[in-house]
């Protein structure tokens, strides 16, 4: 089989993250990771951020937002359920 | 309305096997049958979340109230199209996601600017990284640190709309690449694409901050690079 560049497994990076790269290709992508100090870090990076970014809960909702939107949706409710 | 409700009503989704078992089914079937405190436990329970997409997307608190007001008050006017063939979460995340756009194209009119979903520069190279080093701490040790939330929301903050439009929702929101390409109504590989460039350059710009210089290593030379020949 063919070995894999840094380039094409640039190309293979989502797949493989995301867990959906094909078996025969993976084995390739692994291989390639195996001997490719730069490409394994590249590989941990991008888990990393995306570890960060979706387990992350930076913004809260303010009182007067809340209090607001409270407010907006009983009234849009008894517009439209007003026997509620 | 100026929200496209077939695409509300529309049933896409990888989710959809998954449907039956949706915590929040239980509080959907109260609200559609006229009980507001189901209506209002929704709302509860996902007014975070969808603020939170809100500000990632338009990038201001004043915008993201709105949204987040738009999309409880199309939530009653829709519940009893939602038709519970994906989870009521990604049906909450696209009627958002929709507003969020909005926002965005009434900005764009008023700068005069165009609109750039269409398949422009996806061809480009890819862009290649250039600071290459582990990180110095686990995404956990660090991930409430106001600093760090303030690191990556100037970096999601930086990327080009549409690239973040499909970060957000495909690895912060966790929508299939099939409910993406259809919340933004684009191309799969539009989808795979943007995904990609946007991972990469967040990586860069994350790495940078977190990464130890002490091991850093040299990048690859992609321009004489052959297949065939690992370096």
């Amino acid at each position: 089989m063919k070995t894999m560049t840094c380039d094409e497994l640039l190309q293979a990076m989502n797949a493989y993250v995301d867990g959906e790269l094909e078996p025969g290709f993976c084995t390739a992508f692994e291989e390639h990771l195996a001997g490719c100090n730069p490409c394994q870090i590249i590989v941990d990076n991008i888990r990393n951020t995306i570890t960060l970014y979706r387990d992350g809960e930076p913004y809260s909702v303010s009182a007067k937002l809340n209090q607001k939107l409270r407010e907006c949706l009983r009234a849009k409710w008894l517009e439209l359920y007003p026997e509620s | 309305m100026p929200i496209d409700t077939i695409k509300l009503s529309q049933t896409h989704g990888a989710d959809s096997l998954l449907s039956a078992q949706d915590p929040d089914y239980p509080l959907v079937a109260r609200a559609k049958a006229g009980d507001y405190d189901g209506l209002e436990q929704l709302v509860m329970k996902h007014e975070r979340g969808m603020y939170g997409l809100a500000m990632r997307i338009v990038q201001n608190p004043a915008d993201a109230e709105e949204v987040v007001q738009d999309t409880f008050l199309s939530v009653i006017q829709h519940l009893r199209e939602f038709k519970e063939q994906s989870s009521f979460r990604t049906w909450l995340v696209r009627i958002a996601t929709n507003f969020a756009l909005k926002v965005l194209r009434k900005r764009r009119t008023m700068k005069s600017q165009p609109w750039d979903s269409a398949e422009v520069d996806d061809n480009e190279p890819l862009p290649h990284p250039q600071f290459i080093a582990p990180w110095k701490n686990e995404p956990m040790q660090v991930a409430q640190r106001n600093e760090v939330q303030q690191l990556l929301a100037g970096a999601l903050g930086e990327l080009g709309e549409k690239y973040r439009m499909v970060f957000v929702l495909r690895d912060v929101e966790g929508l299939s690449v099939e409910e993406t390409a259809d919340a933004l109504d684009i191309s799969l590989s539009n989808v795979k694409v943007r995904l990609l460039r946007a991972r990469l350059m967040l990586r860069e710009k994350l790495t940078r901050f977190f990464g130890d210089e002490s091991t850093r290593v040299a990048p690859h030379d992609h321009g004489k690079e052959e297949a065939g020949s690992h370096p």
